[in-house]
């Protein structure tokens, strides 16, 4: 019931809202959504508290799709992977809502956005929840359509539009193969459901399947498809071009889908599947690399972007990379409490950004901010409490976290951890040098803004700023309240994340690295940040001229790798020349003129001659068919039959 | 109740409308056409309610024909009148009626010429529909199959678009070529089974050779119906041309002849040929998925755009049908259901706005969103029940397609799968181009959201491809038997054949 409850609340929401936000109004929109989604946060907040530790148990829901063996339910699986997913959406998705009170006030559409907003949290909680792999694409896709509605928010403009199909397009290709991860698993397991799935999946360690015509390892290839809708979902190297250009939505959407939940989802799903995931060692090596390759990618990118969310989207992005690479090594449970602990800061961070655009009248890029602190200081004090997490600051939230993952990476001992654990290393150089680099461009040295618009620059109301005190609170506490996620025993997931040999499991190993591999973050984040402030502050001319001396690095990370022109180039163009050459050369031209066109030309040619029957009449032509139909039936009755 | 001919009744109590229609009398055109759109109306209503309770008495444990009525018809050749429906057709038999409702009530305020034969002619659709989908006898069959080109035929050339009559004439032209083929086998099937009973034939076993032979003459028939590649380039044109009831009705129940044809005719009687021919049914498919959605992805007429989708659509039925095991026949039953509701409201989409503008084209429009939102909402969900959104009708056919043959062939589905990124790409940008952006052009400034028949008639679409979406089993339990029991079929002749 309670269970339900969670799930169901933000939907009843989302049609209050969407279907008679006309009626209410704005205010009872705002009122409804947001009074839903804080009971259901607090209601996840019991769960967090009741059920890990204890067996996992399902709340049924009704069948959904059944053919032969093919047989999925509605339910909802809880468990303490669960409980914590829940705690993550909810909390965050509380906050953004009623943060957007505020930040939306003077929009024209409030119903439609509180409605999108309460209709994502419904499908992630419907991910989150999911107790077999189709319920789970349903969430899956349904935050796809509920972020693709948000980031085309502002649908008069062509760039938000863009953005926003860009955005589905891109995830589709991730979901394509999850689609067919779920096509394997029912024809090697012959059932979609986890429980019975995850069972068997030791059986089929090791096992080789014929598929695609080749001998591949079973659980490789299952592990592979569905980590590609991972790569999608989370924005990983390959299909993270959609995420940059999502910011083109509101703030608060930011803030909640494309930094606290839906990009996790794909952690989420890696640690889901553990079970799965534990047989599959190639499989687990490819995670390890693209998270590692995308923590180091996108760093390098945050590190020369000047539109505020962009570098918070790339250090999303990045952090991500983290997750994943944390996975990757079998420390599922750190990838999941740096998932727990980056939603509070990272959406701290966009929600305070967010703060600084609404009190700038809408400016993004960070050239033209500068020396606002003192307009804003709360919220300049909460950027700083969500960048120190984000570095990895000792006792912020992200220290733990981090800290652990790099941790658990070295302690791997694999070919692989190492070069997750140094470009880990390196990301974080450039995570501590780019949130120093954010902070000082948009707060200190000069203004560069317009001396009306600093005029007016002021501090946002208390609807925007109790948000960010819950949130800053969580970017301090949640390292603190996430600390019994990562003991070493794995007691507190009771099973729902699924380690091979749990005498000694990678967040064991990682408990006992070397000193030296403890302090290397600390200390790649002090560097990263001392660098930023001699760059920013002490020296503001310095980062023209570096630019200037290393001009091609410098355009490969502004350009962001030219992923864009790439695909653009390989991808998108290709695809238009081929749909127009296969519309006007082969259906118009090869099919028809060879086809239909050509037998009628050379029929009329014949008709034409013998009876004038090209009338131009359509039924004259139906006519002449019955009279072929009769004349065969004539002809059989006669020829045949006699 | 139980022993009424209520199949019958479904079948022509909509000839008693037209007779109501015919007999209307009045010298003032506007009084005609108001009676007779109601009473085209009312019929269509009752005949739904009527094939409802076909619904309602229908036994799902029993996978043969129900409700059944015969009677000698043409007695010297064994040729009878005989009617029924199984789990498979019963749902098209409901399509069929509910779409008759829908268009009836779509065309409510857009037809303004010769609407007494406008309404003759749906009503007459309507009866050849439902005969079609129960016919037990492969004459009537036939009659029904082929007739029902005639009204087609006449709503295009007469309430058509500026170029109707070379669009009759490609359908014609191909339609033509697949029933002569399909005659020729029906006849041969009369020959060698010495009867016309459709259930006699679909467990009569042709030898091997003749099997061939009959598969490809019923393909070319059926493969232009459905339509598959390259048999498909009449379908755009009859679309464009068309107006959007007679839209409606070809891409929801039109399409549908070729891929019941499958499952009537092909699978059962020619099982054999059937599973030598899937590799060559798959690769038609799977070229379907990937040409036409590119193709649709440059199109700049609307009409054009979703009707080269359904070409990609029913690529996904053709390869289902040909998996032979439950999870591929049952999601590409429930794909054609699915197509039938989702493309059918989609053409119906474009209706609204033609009416309002008089163009399908797509660069003519754009930020629509922000005059008619609960048009907008509409277009949304049937786009995403379009590109098989979970939750919508769409991706319960699809995964079951997927799943389906990913048992038998990899590769195929990988390349059925690409359907879900190609089909985002063009109905994204469809919908971004037409509803999306700013509102600059200025006839556009005054367009009026949809009226209340127009929500009418979508209303049922909408519930339904949710209902669909949400609760599947509501249609999959009731085909589950006649489905199991053509797969039993199928495997004991194939593997007799085998040993």
């Amino acid at each position: 019931m309670m269970y339900g409850l969670i799930v169901f609340l933000p939907l009843l929401g989302a049609l209050v809202a969407g279907a008679f936000g006309r009626i209410i109004g704005d205010r009872a929109s705002q009122v409804v959504t947001s009074a839903l989604l804080i009971v259901a946060a607090l209601l996840s907040g019991i769960a967090l508290f009741t059920v890990p530790y204890g067996e996992p148990f399902t709340v049924d829901l009704g069948t959904w799709i059944v053919s032969g063996s093919f047989a999925v339910d509605w339910a909802l699986r809880i468990d303490a992977l669960t409980a914590v997913m829940l705690v993550v959406v909810t909390w965050v998705s509380a906050a953004v809502h009623v943060y957007s009170i505020g930040y939306m006030s003077h929009d024209e559409s409030i119903p439609r956005f509180m409605s999108y907003l309460s209709l994502f949290t419904f499908a992630m909680l419907m991910l989150v929840t999911a107790d077999n792999f189709v319920q789970l694409f349903f969430g899956w896709e349904g935050v796809g359509l509920a972020s693709y509605l948000l980031i085309g928010y502002w649908y008069k403009k062509p760039s938000a539009n863009n953005a926003a199909m860009k955005a589905f397009i891109v995830n589709r290709i991730g979901d394509f193969g999850f689609m067919l991860g779920i096509a394997a698993v029912f024809l090697v397991f012959d059932s979609l459901a986890f429980d019975t799935v995850f069972a068997a999946a030791p059986d089929h360690a090791d096992h080789v399947t014929r598929m695609f015509g080749a001998s591949v390892s079973t659980l490789d290839l299952i592990a592979f498809l569905l980590f590609i809708g991972a790569m999608g979902k989370s924005a990983q190297l390959f299909l993270h071009t959609w995420l940059p250009d999502a910011m083109e939505g509101p703030t608060p959407v930011s803030a909640l889908i494309h930094a606290a939940t839906m990009v996790t989802a794909g952690v989420f799903l890696v640690a889901r599947m553990s079970p799965l995931f534990e047989y599959a060692p190639t499989a687990m090596a490819f995670v390890t690399f693209i998270g590692a390759a995308t923590a180091f990618f996108a760093a390098t990118v945050a590190l020369t972007q000047n539109d505020i969310k962009r570098v918070i989207a790339y250090s999303t992005c990045s952090q991500l990379g983290y997750m994943f690479f944390a996975c990757g090594v079998g420390a599922y449970a750190a990838g999941i409490f740096h998932l727990f602990t980056h939603a509070f800061f990272k959406a701290l961070l966009f929600l305070g950004a967010g703060s600084v655009i609404h009190g700038l009248g809408d400016e993004q890029d960070m050239r033209r901010m500068g020396g606002v602190w003192r307009k804003m200081v709360f919220t300049y004090a909460v950027m700083w409490i969500g960048s120190l997490a984000l570095v990895g600051i000792p006792f912020f939230s992200g220290f733990y976290s981090k800290d652990l993952i790099l941790e658990a990476a070295f302690a791997a001992e694999t070919g692989i951890g190492g070069f997750a654990f140094w470009l880990g290393i390196l990301a974080a150089v450039m995570t501590a040098f780019y949130s120093g680099r954010l902070l000082f461009m948009t707060f200190h040295g000069k203004p560069n803004a317009s001396e009306e618009v600093m005029e007016h620059a002021h501090e946002s109301p208390p609807v925007m700023t109790v948000p960010l005190g819950f949130l800053a609170a969580g970017a301090i506490g949640a390292g603190f309240l996430g600390l019994p996620m990562v003991s070493g025993d794995h007691a507190f997931w009771a099973g729902s994340i699924h380690v091979r040999d749990l005498a000694h499991n990678a967040i064991e190993a990682a408990h006992h690295v070397p000193l030296w591999v403890k302090l290397l973050p600390v200390v790649a984040g002090v560097i990263g940040l001392a660098v930023a402030w001699t760059m920013y502050v002490a020296n503001p001319l310095l980062p023209g001229r570096l630019a200037n001396a290393v001009r091609p690095v410098y355009l490969f990370s502004y350009h962001k790798w030219y992923f864009d022109e790439l695909y653009d180039a390989v991808f998108v163009r290709p695809a238009r020349g081929l749909g127009t050459f296969l519309w006007r050369k082969v259906d118009l031209g090869v099919i028809d003129d060879w086809g239909p066109n050509g037998v009628a030309a050379s029929t009329l040619a014949g008709t034409k001659r013998i009876v004038r029957l090209q009338s131009g009449y359509i039924y004259h032509y139906a006519f002449a068919m019955l009279i072929g139909v009769v004349a065969l039936v004539t002809w059989y009755l006669l020829a045949v039959q006699g | 109740m139980s022993d009424w001919p209520l199949i019958s009744l479904v079948i022509f109590l909509p000839l008693v409308g037209v007779a109501f229609i015919l007999a209307i009398r009045a010298d003032d055109q506007a009084v005609v056409a108001q009676n007779a759109k109601a009473v085209a109306l009312w019929t269509a209503a009752i005949t739904f309610f009527l094939s409802l309770l076909i619904w309602v008495q229908f036994d799902p444990t029993d996978a043969g024909f129900q409700l059944v009525e015969k009677a000698p018809w043409l007695p010297g050749f064994d040729i009878n009148y005989h009617v029924g429906v199984d789990g498979i057709s019963l749902w098209f038999v409901l399509l069929s009626t509910l779409l008759t409702v829908v268009v009836v009530l779509g065309s409510w305020h857009s037809v303004t010429s010769r609407v007494k034969e406008y309404m003759i002619a749906f009503l007459v659709m309507n009866t050849l529909m439902v005969g079609v989908f129960t016919a037990l006898d492969v004459v009537l069959f036939y009659l029904f199959f082929e007739g029902i080109l005639i009204p087609m035929f006449l709503i295009i050339g007469i309430w058509g678009g500026a170029n109707r009559i070379y669009a009759a004439f490609k359908f014609f032209l191909y339609t033509l070529a697949g029933s002569v083929l399909f005659l020729v086998a029906i006849i041969y099937m009369y020959i060698f089974a010495g009867t016309t009973d459709l259930p006699t034939l679909m467990r009569t076993e042709f030898p091997p050779t003749a099997q061939y032979w009959l598969f490809l003459a019923l393909f070319a028939s059926f493969a232009i119906k459905v339509p598959m590649w390259p048999f498909h380039t009449w379908l755009p044109d009859a679309h464009v041309e068309a107006p959007t009831a007679g839209s409606v009705l070809l891409a929801g129940i039109l399409l549908k002849l070729g891929g019941y044809g499958f499952l009537r005719f092909s699978l059962p009687m020619l099982p054999e040929a059937s599973a030598d021919f899937a590799p060559f049914i798959y690769a038609l498919s799977v070229v379907a998925i990937i040409y036409t959605s590119f193709v649709a992805l440059m199109q700049e007429d609307m009409k054009k755009l979703i009707a080269y989708s359904s070409v990609a659509h029913m690529g996904i039925v053709t390869i289902g049908l040909f998996t032979f095991n439950p999870q591929g026949l049952q999601g590409g039953i429930i794909q054609m259901l699915s197509h039938g509701l989702v493309s059918g409201a989609l053409f119906m989409c474009v209706g609204v706005i033609y009416d309002r503008i008089h163009s399908r084209e797509i660069k003519r429009y754009g930020g629509l969103a922000e005059r008619m939102p609960a048009y907008a909402f509409t277009f949304m969900l049937f786009t995403m029940a379009s590109v098989g959104l979970p939750g919508t009708s769409g991706f319960v056919g699809e995964i079951l397609v997927i799943v389906g043959v990913f048992q038998i062939n990899q590769w195929v589905a990988l390349f059925a799968a690409t359907g879900m990124i190609l089909g985002a790409c063009y109905m994204l940008w469809l919908y971004r181009r037409v509803l999306f952006g700013a509102l600059v052009r200025e006839d556009l400034l005054s367009i009026k959201d949809m009226r209340g028949t127009e929500i009418a008639a979508f209303a049922p679409l909408v519930a339904l491809t949710l209902l669909m979406g949400v609760y599947p089993s509501l249609f999959l339990d009731p085909m589950a038997a006649s489905v199991n029991d053509l797969l039993a079929h199928l495997e004991a002749t194939t593997t007799l054949a085998a040993d």
